[in-house]
């Protein structure tokens, strides 16, 4: 099966890449550097799949048991090995 | 000012751009529909969920950590210790209770029952087309023939022959056909999986294939050894995977066929024809992670902790599992609850001692004179001081500007 299918998975969240005026906006509602997020490192098959770079900000809308939606968001960070 | 009821897309506007979660949106939505309410209540109702709402928020400074991990760890003492448990599906072995909880906060590379849940392609309508894997039994069969490693011993007889030097390989035709293994192909597999040492011959017509030591010195000890091979070839399916049940799922909403296997191989298997990948599951949680990435890890530990937990007849908020599962994956890989995890990589000096292997914490620190800025709360309980949670944690401000003009 083909590799795009991967983000059709039940358990995989909607990923998408943010730029601009968004992270501004992300990192000046928590007050923070875009270090402080949770990480994903970019051998990470969804990242591959979106093509995600470190550096880049991933928004990950998860399904969320108790808010039905919740938003996530992670740094995508050199894979170290 | 009007006492007339708001419709729907007036209610939907008003309560949009509320910072509340989208279920609680909903409900606002759908209950105002239904009651008519005028615009007055419905900005009542909504001041109403919003105090609701922040009220169960958790307060800044609330240690939600530790409340995390006394949820879970009551109810795990009322675990039992040790459960072999044959879960419900057809004898199929499976770590549940204590052994797997400890085992799914380890983050354990390969856990100890390792078990996938397959399920079909069912995209067709109509249950009675037969090119529906789900619904069709042969299909699903074949399905699981092609999953479920087949080694010599299945399909054969195989005797080692000394007086000759020789192993016979008999061949049992109901067996390669239940299957749907060939002659051909389980010759063609011998050839290209026996190194070049030995000399295969073949009879199809009674169903027999020779094996022999060619050129060797010590013909005897090769022919165990090659007898020993022989057996661990997979002559089809997925090697890791022992063993594949099928179940007709009566609770599954179609009855549809569901495969479930001992051994799991969740890259190979979701390539396999019939598979549906969107469903297939593994409770090898770092398979998962390799394969769908580190949200799709978080989603598995959440769903095996729970699961562990429910089977026990335990309710643990799911709250309290999202939180670990988070530290767990938050930086970009499973880490363990542990010595060489979330425990072992903390920051702070005193932290790491009051763990576990004080000693050797203390004298590395000591070696490279680490500072230790007493941020956490185990570090001000070992120098007795007021942790940074809850009242501990409010400060006085004064700004000296202030108080200059204050003089004046």
């Amino acid at each position: 099966m083909t590799k795009s299918k991967l983000l059709e998975h039940n358990m995989v969240p909607y990923h998408e890449i943010i730029v601009g005026e968004e992270v501004e906006a992300l990192l000046e509602k928590y007050k923070i550097k875009k270090e402080q997020l949770p990480k994903i490192r970019s051998d990470d098959p969804i990242v591959l799949e979106i093509g995600a770079v470190p550096g880049d900000i991933v928004k990950i809308t998860r399904k969320s048991q108790t808010a039905e939606e919740a938003l996530f968001y992670r740094l995508v960070i050199e894979t170290i090995v | 000012m009007t006492t007339k009821a708001l419709t729907e897309s007036q209610i939907t506007k008003k309560v949009e751009p509320l910072n509340l979660p989208k279920n609680i949106k909903r409900t606002i939505v759908e209950d105002a529909i239904a009651f008519n309410v005028t615009a007055k209540q419905l900005d009542e109702a909504i001041e109403r969920v919003i105090t609701g709402y922040s009220f169960s928020r958790v307060e800044p400074c609330d240690a939600a950590g530790v409340v995390a991990a006394q949820s879970i760890g009551e109810p795990g003492t009322q675990m039992t210790m040790r459960t072999f448990h044959y879960a419900g599906v057809a004898e199929i072995n499976v770590t549940l209770g204590l052994p797997r909880l400890i085992e799914i906060v380890d983050a354990r590379k390969i856990p100890s029952t390792p078990t996938m849940t397959i399920y079909l392609e069912n995209e067709r309508e109509d249950k009675s087309d037969i090119s529906n894997y789900a619904f069709n039994k042969e299909l699903a069969q074949k399905v699981a023939w092609n999953i479920e490693a087949t080694t010599i011993d299945h399909i054969a007889d195989v005797t080692v022959d000394i007086s000759y030097v020789r192993i016979i390989v008999d061949l049992k035709k109901r067996q390669m056909g239940r299957r749907d293994i060939t002659f051909d192909d389980v010759l063609t597999k011998l050839h290209e999986k026996m190194d070049s040492k030995c000399r295969i011959s073949d009879a199809p017509e009674i169903n027999q294939i020779v094996i022999e030591p060619a050129g060797s010195d010590s013909p005897y000890r090769d022919l165990f050894q090659m007898d020993k091979k022989l057996r661990d070839i997979t002559l089809k399916g997925i090697d890791s995977i022992k063993r594949v049940v099928m179940r007709k799922e009566s609770n599954s909403p179609d009855d549809e066929y569901i495969l479930y296997t001992e051994g799991s191989a969740l890259e190979q298997v979701i390539q396999v024809e019939g598979v549906d990948m969107a469903r297939t599951t593994t409770n090898n949680i770092n398979e998962i992670f390799e394969v769908f990435g580190i949200e799709a890890a978080r989603n598995a530990i959440i769903s095996e902790a729970t699961n562990t937990l429910n089977e026990q007849g335990l309710e643990v908020d799911i709250r309290h599992i999202m939180l670990v599962a988070d530290l767990m994956t938050s930086d970009g890989e499973v880490k363990q609850i542990g010595r060489h995890g979330i425990s072992g990589e903390k920051a702070s000096v005193f932290a790491r001692a009051a763990f576990e292997v004080t000693v050797n914490h203390i004298l590395d620190a000591g070696l490279r004179g680490s500072v230790d800025s007493l941020q956490g709360v185990t570090e001000n309980v070992i120098v007795g001081q007021p942790i940074k949670m809850g009242t501990g944690d409010v400060r006085l401000i004064a700004k000296p500007q202030l108080l200059e003009s204050d003089k004046n």
